[in-house]
């Protein structure tokens, strides 16, 4: 049989996406679908695995066993879902190691919504609500993705992230029927969450360089701003249904487009947590290391005793 | 580092009578702990009822290049499916 130029390949590769196929591990990939694939998936397993942190931080002052019961399932399921996907980069020729390296060190990006400090109680729900929302709207986009573990993995991760969803919502819903001080608890976590939950959707489409090639390969389905769109679409009526106020003095109803018309981003703001110049950036890495570091005699010791009880196995 | 745990495929069969199906994959130095960790990782809302764990270096899998040849045989053999039979009259369902 005679080799395939990589032109030819690179066709064929395009003509499988067009016509709805996935990708599976072994098939032949351009080298850049390789790489950019690593490199979001890489991305986004850290987002799930730096994500523990600002929940972590409530766990221990939840108000109830009810709610600290909830949060430390949630926060499992956010370890959950970082494993999946790494698993998943690692089908493309990527090691967990190396992609642990990368996160340690600081050379890999994280979404830069965890860079961001959670003050009250009332940001688990603002977290909840927001940030599992507008990631519900990212993850249901790739569950789609050409990649088919990476789209495997988002099916599982879309089915846990409702309850994520809801449970966010249900905190602010009840801090709202409380007292006037808990209202304004909630009120402020919003406040301060819901522009860092309109970045998550990345930066806006006229000037998001990956974008094109992302679309072609069926990575991505849709631009940037249609879900961040769909994301304010579907947010402002739950705000409406428990009186909290989105802090957005432009977000209007328009009856034209049947959508919402929203405020500018602070993309000055945007480019400066990405760049590492968050609130939280240094504590998060730290944490990270820390929490790498204390665990290592544990690896190690389990290492050590697998090939103690395979040696003896052996001889046996 | 370079002291990475050994890859291991988790296959999950949902209820009894039930195919097993992959689930994903994960790390783990033994077999006792993968399939631990499989628990924890693959069926935290009762996915599972049995789990399957097989150290991904002993799969052994056909690869897409082969594909045409390797499942080319059963292509021509329509005779294989009910319908390339003719049945005037008869009720088969």
């Amino acid at each position: 049989m005679i080799k395939d130029s990589e032109k030819e390949l690179e066709k064929k590769f395009q003509e499988k996406i067009d016509r709805g196929e996935s990708i599976e591990p072994k098939d032949w990939m351009p080298e850049r679908y390789r790489k950019q694939l690593i490199r979001m998936m890489g991305q986004h397993a850290h987002s799930e695995i730096v994500g523990m942190l600002p929940e972590g931080n409530w766990i221990t002052r939840a108000p109830s066993l009810k709610r600290k019961a909830v949060l430390l399932a949630k926060v499992q399921d956010e370890a959950g879902h970082g494993l999946y996907i790494y698993s998943g980069t690692e089908t493309l020729g990527i090691s967990r190691d190396e992609m642990n390296s990368e996160l340690l060190s600081g050379k890999a990006k994280y979404s830069s919504i965890f860079n961001y400090p959670t003050l009250s109680w009332a940001d688990m729900g603002a977290i909840g609500w927001l940030v599992d929302g507008a990631a519900i709207i990212n993850q249901t986009a790739l569950a789609k993705c050409s990649y088919g573990p990476y789209a495997r993995a988002m099916v599982r991760i879309c089915k846990e992230e409702n309850f994520h969803h809801k449970q966010g919502y249900e905190i602010l819903a009840t801090l709202m029927k409380g007292t006037e001080e808990q209202r304004e608890m909630a009120q402020d976590a919003v406040n301060r969450f819901w522009w860092p939950s309109m970045m998550m959707f990345g930066p806006s489409d006229k000037n998001s360089p990956n974008s094109e090639e992302l679309m072609r390969w069926k990575v991505k389905r849709f631009s940037n701003d249609e879900l961040r769109q769909r994301f304010v679409d579907r947010t402002v009526p739950q705000a409406e249904n428990i009186g909290i106020k989105i802090p957005d003095p432009a977000l209007k109803w328009n009856e034209e487009t049947r959508h919402y018309d929203f405020g500018e981003i602070n993309w000055e703001e945007f480019y400066n947590v990405i760049s590492g110049k968050g609130i939280c950036n240094k504590e998060r890495l730290q944490a990270r290391n820390e929490a790498h570091d204390k665990g290592a005699w544990v690896r190690e010791a389990a290492l050590a005793y697998a090939k103690k009880q395979a040696s003896q196995e052996f001889a046996a | 580092m370079n002291n990475e745990w050994p890859l291991w495929e988790v296959f999950t069969q949902k209820k009894s009578g039930l195919p097993f199906e992959h689930a994903g994959s994960l790390h783990a130095p033994d077999k006792e702990m993968a399939l631990q960790n499989a628990r924890d990782v693959y069926s935290r809302r009762n996915e599972a009822t049995c789990i399957w764990v097989v150290e991904t270096k002993n799969i052994v899998s056909s690869t897409p290049e082969d594909v045409g040849s390797f499942f080319e045989p059963s292509n021509d053999k329509i005779y294989r499916h009910p319908n390339f039979y003719k049945t005037p009259g008869a009720a088969f369902e």
